[in-house]
């Protein structure tokens, strides 16, 4: 055989200044689609400072900030098709957001209720998958589902850089090739897997370049650039779409929060590095571009943030006012049918959030059918 | 005691359900006619794994089946148990109906993340939006002079797994039905096939697409005296004991569990309230098995009807022997005839009988 050749390209327009590297395609980029990906990442940067402060008060659980990462998740949302399936990791409520899943859903899901998962909206969608990489596996047999069902559409599927060492990527990946499936494979590289650095996570010069080991094509966006990170994405979904199989996109960020609210990344990384990160976040870039090019102003600055705020405040009203639901759910979807040799724990388990809510049912219990606690 | 391990050379007839046939299958060929049934009803039906296409599977239980549905619908994977098990989670939850092969049991160690972290739990979590369809098919157990990690009988690992079905068939009849009922329903099912009786004996088996129930366990020869609990591949030696112990005059009602998980407690129980008396046989170790649940259940339920302790014949609790001192390892009918006896002889006023 002859020497193979192989080449990583990088992808940016938006400089962190708010210019353009290079044109884009304005077809691709109406004002309005423009101004909504500012007015979305506003929001999410927004609820996810409300929530982290519901976590502070104890209203919401561990919760995994997105803070740096809008632009990512916005760009794909954009993207993507509602027949699309999206399996998501936990920092991707901003996809998940513009795929239809409400602020309430997400705030339910962080709040310990499984009623998070239950969408209202995109029901085919995957849940937020929290064991690291095995969230490839399901984009992988959702694309092999779509391709079966001869459905012109794709799979899309988003990890952290830490993932990209697991096996499940590395297996996916190699399939993903080997069949060519419809799937598009986004790793959100931002730098940090909890205290891991991206420099001893990986030997190689890009997370992308993995892609060539399984032959399929790679690519680095800027992930801070919502114009990059759009334009590669919908570039990937119209080629699986087609057909014409599947794309790794690694989009370079920084996560410039916490690993969740139960970390402090003051422990392993310098201040230097973060204030170093800030100058390249994605929402300032893009708020300079739309004032200089779009006419974006203080005062439309001021009215879309009154507006968000108002959002997030009826989402989180919207939140704290659902009820847990009964303890029984545990077993309700469990399996389709509950079996009958479970039928026993479900009632003991009745019987004591019975008592708990209304402790003069005792009365109207039988204690040795139930086991029911003093 | 000597070894009386029956291995797939040994040929019997088939006491467990019935005569041979002129149109008689093996175990094995009951799993290849339950898939090719399930994919003739049901275009969703997939199946995947190594060597399940061209090949037909290293036991043959896909055989023939690609050249009939095609390769869209009899996928050759490429060899990775995590990705086999995490696609068969994502086409589950898309509308497919997955039967991935797991070439062995000793191999499914990777995929176990998958099944507990996601097919057990993505009806739950998705508050039923999205369930998990799918089958997982393994060979199971010892017997056939395999190399290290072809014998593993892990099946309690599976078992302690909420959300997960576990079902192991011991006949052909068996195999077809469960493993039809197994693809048809919308809970993921681990399907283990004790390959040590894959083409122990030849039985009717009519291709009409009846299923036999999950979480359901079958009464394979009622009796009166003793109630003998096991699964699989150690029916074999189960019933060989049974009717041994029939000529000494006492008489025995075996079961085969079938359901791992969901366990048919009602089965269970029935029987011992009426016999007294039980003992569990089965391949996998002892500590934390399987039978370790039953016994316990069972003590819960009827203590004060029990006339001895449950028994218990299992697997030695050491790592599974390579294949010179396989048979050492198996509760011999000996063994299981012994138990049978003590507990029989157990007068209930301190101590078993000697014998």
């Amino acid at each position: 055989m002859d020497t193979l050749h192989f080449s990583i390209a990088f992808e940016q327009y938006l400089l962190p200044d708010g210019h353009l590297a290079k044109p884009f395609n304005s077809k691709d980029f109406p004002p309005e689609r423009i101004l909504d990906a500012y007015r979305i990442m506003c929001l999410i940067r927004s609820f996810d400072q409300k929530a982290i402060a519901l976590q502070r008060t104890g209203k919401l659980g561990t919760y995994p900030s997105i803070l740096g990462q809008e632009a990512i998740g916005v760009a794909i949302g954009h993207a993507m098709q509602d027949e699309d399936v999206f399996a998501p990791y936990y920092r991707d409520i901003a996809t998940q957001y513009l795929r239809g899943v409400s602020l309430r859903e997400i705030l339910l899901y962080w709040g310990g209720s499984e009623m998070g998962s239950d969408f209202e909206k995109c029901r085919h969608d995957f849940p937020i998958c929290v064991p690291i990489a095995t969230q490839l596996g399901h984009a992988a047999g959702a694309a092999i589902a779509l391709k079966m069902q001869a459905s012109h559409h794709a799979a899309l599927v988003t990890c952290g850089e830490g993932a990209t060492s697991k096996g499940d990527f590395l297996e996916t990946l190699n399939l993903a090739g080997a069949w060519q499936l419809p799937l598009v494979i986004v790793v959100n590289n931002n730098q940090w897997a909890i205290s891991t650095p991206r420099r001893i996570q990986c030997g190689a010069q890009s997370i992308a370049q993995k892609a060539i080991g399984a032959g399929i094509p790679g690519v680095v966006v800027d992930g801070n650039d919502y114009f990059a990170v759009y334009a590669e994405v919908d570039k990937a979904l119209k080629k699986a779409r087609s057909g014409k199989g599947a794309t790794l996109i690694e989009a370079q960020s920084y996560r410039l929060g916490d690993h969740t609210t139960a970390d402090d990344a003051s422990r392993y990384r310098s201040d230097t590095e973060l204030e170093q990160a800030w100058l390249k976040e994605p929402i300032k870039r893009l708020k300079q571009y739309i004032e200089t090019e779009l006419n974006w102003s203080a005062e439309k600055e001021l009215s879309m943030q009154k507006a968000i705020d108002e959002q997030i405040k009826k989402a989180v009203d919207s939140y704290l006012n659902t009820p847990a639901e009964p303890a029984t759910s545990m077993f309700d979807h469990l399996y389709e049918r509950l079996p009958d040799c479970l039928s026993d724990q479900y009632a003991e388990l009745q019987a004591i959030e019975l008592l708990k809510r209304y402790p003069n049912a005792r009365k109207f219990l039988n204690d040795d059918n139930h086991r029911v606690g003093a | 005691m000597s070894n009386t391990l029956r291995t797939i050379s040994q040929n019997s007839n088939d006491d467990l359900t019935g005569t041979s046939a002129s149109n008689s299958v093996n175990l094995i060929e009951a799993v290849n006619m339950a898939l090719h049934r399930a994919m003739l009803e049901d275009q969703n039906v997939v199946i995947l794994g190594e060597d399940v296409g061209v090949n037909g599977g290293v036991f043959r239980a896909t055989d023939k089946l690609r050249d009939e549905f095609g390769l869209k619908r009899v996928m050759d994977t490429p060899l990775a148990e995590t990705m086999i098990a995490g696609i068969s989670v994502g086409m589950a939850a898309q509308g497919l109906r997955p039967v991935a092969e797991i070439q062995f049991m000793g191999f499914i160690f990777p995929a176990i993340e998958q099944l507990v972290c996601h097919a057990a739990r993505m009806r739950n979590r998705t508050r039923g939006r999205l369930a998990c369809p799918l089958v997982i098919r393994a060979p199971f157990g010892g017997g056939i002079h395999a190399p290290e990690h072809h014998s593993e009988s892990v099946e309690a690992l599976f078992a302690h797994i909420p959300g997960l079905n576990v079902v192991i068939p011991s006949s052909p009849q068996r195999a077809y039905g469960l493993l039809l009922s197994a693809i048809r329903s919308n809970d993921p099912v681990i399907f283990l096939e004790p390959k040590r009786i894959y083409r122990y004996s030849k039985s009717d088996v009519i291709d009409n697409g009846l299923g036999l129930p999950i979480g359901k366990s079958f009464v394979i020869k009622p009796g009166m005296d003793i109630t003998l609990i096991t699964w699989g591949a150690m029916l074999v030696e189960t019933m060989e004991a049974a009717q041994i112990a029939e000529k000494s005059g006492i008489s025995c009602e075996v079961i085969d569990v079938a359901s791992i998980s969901p366990l048919d407690h009602e089965t269970l129980i029935h029987s011992v309230r009426k016999t007294g008396r039980c003992c569990i046989i089965h391949e996998a170790a002892r500590h934390c098995g399987v039978g370790a649940e039953i016994a316990a259940t069972l003590s819960e339920q009827l203590f004060n009807l029990l006339k001895a302790p449950i028994g218990r014949i299992t697997g030695y609790d050491t790592v599974m022997p390579y294949f010179k001192n396989e048979a050492y390892y198996f509760p011999a009918v000996e063994k299981i005839s012994a138990i049978i006896h003590e507990t029989i002889a157990y007068d209930h006023h301190g101590q078993a009988k000697k014998h």
